[in-house]
């Protein structure tokens, strides 16, 4: 149960014809708070209290529908982790994700991923791709040199900051 | 008659499609992913049922555990909303053999109007103008359709629709290769490598047609001007659309009941059209078999609530309206408001405030509020802000004063974009093209740089 626009506009014609400004109610289920301004239009910040009811377990999930990608297994913690400092990795450039979303190897399935280890990077080459809001953004290897580690596997989701591949700078 | 339905979507169109419920009085059951279950939706609903992991993959595109979800939780229908299943015939079937009622029309419908290359067949058939052009197969036959029907032109994937899978070609060099991407992607992205060309119409609008249909009779609700686009997406839209001349807007409502008609359509759904003003002409674009997401235009200046139309069709009942009845009364215009940076990058985080405009003439279809997460892995639509007014002049003053009423705290938001467009006398004057909200921010970050 929520308070629709025509029960707003019903508590504010009656308070239009009063001298409060400012109009507060709060139940168990939600708190709406209606503000007018100098100029006298009114704002609204509503608040659905109600807690959602019973989320139950997810039901028996049966396969897959043909179309819907297949659940991603998510990688062991172990293996995304830093290496230890001063360890064979000391010298590796991080390239994190810029964004939280979903890390693509590939610009779409089946196309040869963009970056290999072993392969060579310049500063602006797109290494990768994060999907967040269903828009792709590039990643860019940020350092010239080679690819020494790829993290994450294809489709995982990565946080923000996330260490996504690290490369090996180029000397010189 | 329906019981029990499961909204199987997510923010504000979970909302609106509950409040349709409420108001008709058919208990609803949110079916939610793990990152949705303390959402606004989740809260308003008589009940929530986890639909799987936060992955749209394993849960809102998961045909299994959305039929699962509405047999554990004891529907009769399920109402998909927009994006996600809705126009998905698998879903549409599945249900079928499940013994529940699809919110949409038939698996065979949704087929047809998935396909835009059998779509755009139907149209010519029923006598609809389409844009010169047609499928291509290889580049050597895209080059010779290209030369017959002029520069530049639109590359279109067949299953794509919705501004997925365009690409642009203004010339022979630029043809092949962009072909060939497009095919590729359009296979990936689709599973349907076919392609074909348009002729790309410059300075031209988006206006579509709103139609409802029981399976024997097809109605309209009158036109929506969607020209304010960005990358292809829509970003605000009005109703009616403005400075059509009547003959033209009457052709335009003929063509789209015509198309609907020989579908034999049943249900909701939208048919797009590009129009050129300059030649008075217009073109069949595509049909959208769902509720779209800039119906609250059209219901507000018609008087409809057309989710709950949508419902009684599904129901199976005759169209509870003859044409004559729909009628439009002022003019509304709806702003989509999104969570991204000045740049058009997402900004996925949690909203710590957020305050709406309140008042006559001020709608606001939303699904977060204070402390609501955005999560990285859905689409950016924070809400959606309508206004209407006497007419066009009187909703562009009061879109102008309910944007700067917003205030969105927590992750950044399109506002300030907003509030530039509702300013700009070029959107005040009406009639803006599909090209005028790329020209603007142009405009606009030229004078940042001074």
């Amino acid at each position: 149960m929520n308070l629709s626009n025509d029960d707003i506009q019903d508590i504010l014609r009656l308070l239009d014809s009063s001298p409060y400004a400012e109009f507060t109610l709060e139940t168990s289920r939600f708190s709406l708070q209606l503000r007018r301004s100098a100029e006298g239009d009114w704002t609204q910040e509503t608040q659905v209290l109600s807690r959602p009811v019973a989320p139950d377990p997810a039901p028996v999930r049966t396969d897959p529908a043909p179309g819907a990608a297949p659940a991603g297994q998510p990688a062991p913690p172990g293996e995304t982790g830093a290496p230890a400092p001063g360890g064979p990795g000391a010298d590796l450039r991080d390239i994190v994700s810029p964004l939280p979303g979903t890390f693509y190897r590939a610009p779409q399935p089946g196309a040869p991923p963009f970056a290999e280890v072993g392969g060579d990077v310049e500063r602006g080459t797109v290494v990768a791709i994060i999907e967040t809001m269903k828009l792709m953004n590039p990643v860019y290897a940020g350092t010239a040199g080679t690819v020494a580690q790829i993290c994450l596997d294809d489709g995982q989701f990565a946080e923000q900051g996330t260490v996504l591949m690290r490369v090996r700078p180029r000397d010189g | 008659m329906l019981r029990r339905i499961l909204v199987a979507n997510r923010g504000e169109i979970a909302v609106r499609i509950l409040a349709a419920c409420q108001r008709l009085g058919i208990e609803a059951v949110l079916a939610a992913s793990e990152a949705d279950l303390d959402s606004v939706p989740a809260r308003l609903a008589d009940r929530t049922i986890c639909l799987g992991p936060p992955p749209p993959a394993e849960s809102y595109l998961n045909i299994g555990a959305v039929v699962a979800a509405a047999a554990a939780a004891g529907c009769d229908a399920i109402h998909p909303g927009y994006g996600f299943l809705s126009e998905n015939p698998g879903l549409a079937r599945a249900c079928a053999a499940a013994g529940l009622v699809f919110i949409g029309p038939p698996a065979a419908q949704l087929e047809l109007a998935g396909d835009k290359l059998a779509a755009r067949e139907q149209a010519a058939a029923a006598g609809l103008p389409v844009l010169p052009g047609g499928e291509v197969a290889s580049a050597a036959q895209a080059q010779s359709l290209a030369d017959g029907i002029g520069w530049p032109v639109l590359i279109k994937a067949a299953g794509g629709g919705g501004g997925r899978g365009l690409r642009p070609a203004g010339s022979p060099a630029e043809l092949a290769p962009a072909a060939g991407q497009a095919a590729a992607e359009a296979r990936a992205a689709f599973g349907d490598p076919r392609i074909y060309l348009e002729r790309f119409v410059p300075g031209a609008r988006h206006v579509e047609v709103q139609l409802l249909g029981d399976g024997k009779r097809v109605i309209h609700a009158r036109d929506r001007d969607c020209s304010i686009q960005r990358r292809y997406q829509k970003v605000a839209e009005e109703a009616p659309a403005p400075l059509l001349a009547g003959p033209l807007r009457a052709a335009i409502h003929d063509a789209a009941v015509a198309f609907g008609s020989r579908l034999g359509y049943r249900g909701l759904g939208t048919v797009e059209f590009l129009v050129d003003p300059g030649r008075g002409a217009f073109y069949f674009l595509e049909m959208n078999a769902r509720i779209q997401v800039e119906h609250p235009v059209t219901e507000q200046v018609c008087g409809l609530d057309l989710v709950a139309e949508q419902i009684a069709l599904a129901e199976g009942r005759p169209l509870s309206l003859a044409q004559e009845e729909i009628t439009v009364t002022g003019h509304a215009i709806e702003c989509r408001i999104c969570a991204e940076d000045a740049h058009g990058r997402p900004a996925p985080g949690t909203i710590t405030r957020a305050v709406f405009p309140a008042g006559p003439g001020i709608r606001v279809d939303t699904g977060i509020q204070a402390r609501s997460a955005v999560p990285p892995l859905y689409d950016s639509l924070l809400a959606k802000l309508i206004v209407t007014g006497d007419d066009r002049a009187a909703a562009v003053t009061r879109l102008r004063r309910a944007l700067a009423a917003c205030e969105i705290d927590g992750v950044a938001t399109n506002l300030p974009q907003l509030a530039r467009l509702a300013g700009d006398p070029g959107f005040a004057a009406g009639g803006a093209d599909t090209g005028f909200l790329a020209r603007l921010t142009r405009e606009a970050a030229v004078a940042a740089r001074g």
